[in-house]
């Protein structure tokens, strides 16, 4: 805008003001009963949903599931649609810093004097696009469960095996299972695709003290499982011996993986 | 006579006070006691001035047009105020102890206080009531061009409440410290730490340390209910000072109408 489009803005500005209405008590009585229905809803809200206390937090337990408030979901997913590792920083604090850049310095790169939505095509577009984008990413994340089975058969040179490890393999096939990794990887046809790789064939790809060193030591935003170890370490070597044996080849166990 | 005057509410007909008849007796107790608050507002304003910036605030116009989108502003910050006296209430009640307290406190609160899960719910889905108004108020300003010459630093202090909401909601998420919050939460840091130059650090100073554990709750919990709630009530001031001052916008359609009618009455 330059000078005389600001003036002009100003003086036309003036005169609807004058035209207007005092703000108090018309655009008061126009809040406050806004503000009655906000105060409804919440109260609604909270006898219908309740305020329901999940189990309490144990750093050792392995049944969890890392899901944020429904509003961070898109952010969340953020880093499934933005696959490759080295992309993953720019997915997760890149891709929100430039949003957020972009949104500070909105008045400042749309100068145009326009202000009817039909006449800002662009700036209509962008806005639109942005709230689909968030709104698909954010039923994405309201659709991605945590599933907490994993639905493959044993294989047979599990099946081979002593009874001992055999169990050692079920037991940690339950524990994986139950302790959220699905959330961010797939084994097999079970879990999400994302933001963690496929693990049906994580054995070929990484030996048992690879991936032992993964769930203790593990790059973000994976979460460490390093207390497991001293504390539970029938449940930590359970569900290492599991992984180790993810070979790719199980029928029924998803042969896209990888 | 009090000096203060105010303009006559604009009620409908036969509910305006009568003139007194002739012959009443003066003065009822009731008038009495609205001379003695007349006098006591009088005092106060004599010595701090404070009526000219009330009626500057209340009795500016608001421009022709004005529809319910612009009860959105005052929407966020009503649910804003009510966050912040169920907080209060919560905080009566809350232990930030990672040892096991903090979780006590919240099942106490839900199980054993007066109306306490009520309250609790309350705060919970009043942050989710207050985010989506504030981007139904972003959106509002967005679509009707409000953020153009000259409300731009109303924009730029709209965006930095919202970041801000955001954050109250990240660090209240940890609070009750049940599962699913701790592990949220871990992954939400994780996350940041991710990110490029400041990410580590910034994780480092959420966390309190390399570790998560009892400074990261008390950490989270001093951001929760002190720095971010003082930060977004001293924004909000200014916010709100800004739209007093420069005055909310027109529709952006009523442009074209009045250049019609002025155009109609010139010809
Ligand atoms: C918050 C999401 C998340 C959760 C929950 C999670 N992971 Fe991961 N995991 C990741 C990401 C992201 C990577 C990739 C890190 C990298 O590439 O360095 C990864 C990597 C791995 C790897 C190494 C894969 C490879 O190809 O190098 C293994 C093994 C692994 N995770 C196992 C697990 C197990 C077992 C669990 C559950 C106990 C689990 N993860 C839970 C996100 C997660
Ligand atoms: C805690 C959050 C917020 C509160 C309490 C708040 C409050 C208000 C109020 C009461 C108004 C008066 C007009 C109206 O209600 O529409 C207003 C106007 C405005 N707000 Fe906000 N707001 C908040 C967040 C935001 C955000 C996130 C943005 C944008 C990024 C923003 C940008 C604006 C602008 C540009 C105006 C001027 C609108 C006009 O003149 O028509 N605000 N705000």
């Amino acid at each position: 805008m330059n000078r005389q489009q600001k003036e002009q803005y100003l003086r036309e500005y003036s005169t609807l003001k004058a035209q207007g209405k005092p703000f108090f008590p018309y655009a008061v009585a126009k809040d406050g009963a806004m503000a009655c229905v906000v105060m409804l809803a919440i109260i609604l809200m909270s006898i219908i949903l309740g305020a329901e206390l999940g189990p309490k937090a144990d750093p050792t337990t392995t049944t969890y599931t890392p899901r944020p408030e429904w509003y961070f979901f898109f952010l969340f997913e953020l880093l499934r649609v933005i696959k490759p590792p080295e992309l993953v920083p720019l997915a997760t604090i890149g891709v929100p810093t430039i949003a957020m850049i972009l949104l500070f310095l909105l008045p400042f790169y749309d100068r145009g004097p326009e202000r009817r939505p039909e006449r800002r095509p662009v700036a209509m577009i962008a806005g639109i696009f942005t709230i689909a984008a968030m709104g698909y990413l954010t039923y994405l994340g309201a659709s991605a469960g945590s599933p907490t089975t994993i639905e493959a058969p044993t294989p047979a040179r599990i099946a081979a095996l002593p009874a001992d490890q055999r169990q050692m393999y079920e037991q940690g096939k339950q524990v994986v299972a139950q302790s959220g990794c699905l959330a961010c990887h797939k084994i097999g046809e079970n879990g999400n695709d994302g933001p963690g790789p496929h693990l049906t064939d994580i054995a070929s790809r990484l030996p048992a003290q690879g991936i032992e060193r993964t769930l203790i030591n593990p790059t973000a935003p994976m979460p460490s499982f390093k207390k497991l170890q001293p504390e539970q370490p029938e449940t930590f070597r359970a569900m290492v011996m599991f992984l180790g044996e993810l070979k790719g080849d199980e029928e029924g166990g998803g042969s896209e993986g990888g | 006579m009090p000096k203060l005057k105010v303009p006559a509410p604009p009620i409908p007909e036969p509910l305006k006070p009568r003139p007194r008849r002739p012959g009443a007796p003066k003065q009822k107790p009731l008038d009495a006691a609205a001379d003695a608050g007349a006098h006591v507002v009088d005092w106060v304003d004599e010595r701090t001035s404070l009526s000219g910036g009330l009626r500057w605030m209340m009795f500016r116009k608001v421009p022709k047009g004005t529809n319910w989108f612009y009860t959105l502003g005052s929407a966020t910050m009503f649910a804003f105020l009510s966050q912040a006296v169920t907080g209060v209430f919560l905080a009566m009640y809350y232990r930030p102890d990672a040892a096991g307290g903090a979780y006590e406190s919240v099942r106490h609160i839900n199980d054993d206080v007066f109306l306490g899960e009520f309250v609790h719910g309350m705060h919970k889905w009043g942050s989710s009531v207050m985010v989506i108004l504030v981007f139904l108020h972003m959106a509002r300003t967005f679509f009707f061009g409000a953020y153009k010459y000259p409300r731009e630093l109303n924009w730029v202090i709209g965006v930095a409440l919202l970041i801000l909401t955001m954050a109250m909601s990240f660090t209240g998420y940890l609070l009750p410290f049940d599962q699913r919050s701790y592990w949220a939460t871990i992954v939400g840091v994780n996350i940041n730490g991710t990110g490029p130059l400041v990410g580590p650090y910034l994780s480092d100073f959420l966390r309190g340390g390399a570790e998560f554990g009892a400074t990261t709750l008390s950490r989270f919990y001093a951001i929760h209910m002190m720095l971010i709630p003082g930060a977004i009530g001293a924004l909000i001031g200014a916010h709100l000072y800004l739209v007093a001052k420069l005055g909310t916008t027109a529709p952006p359609w009523l442009k074209a109408e009045t250049a019609e009618e002025l155009r109609e009455e010139r010809a």
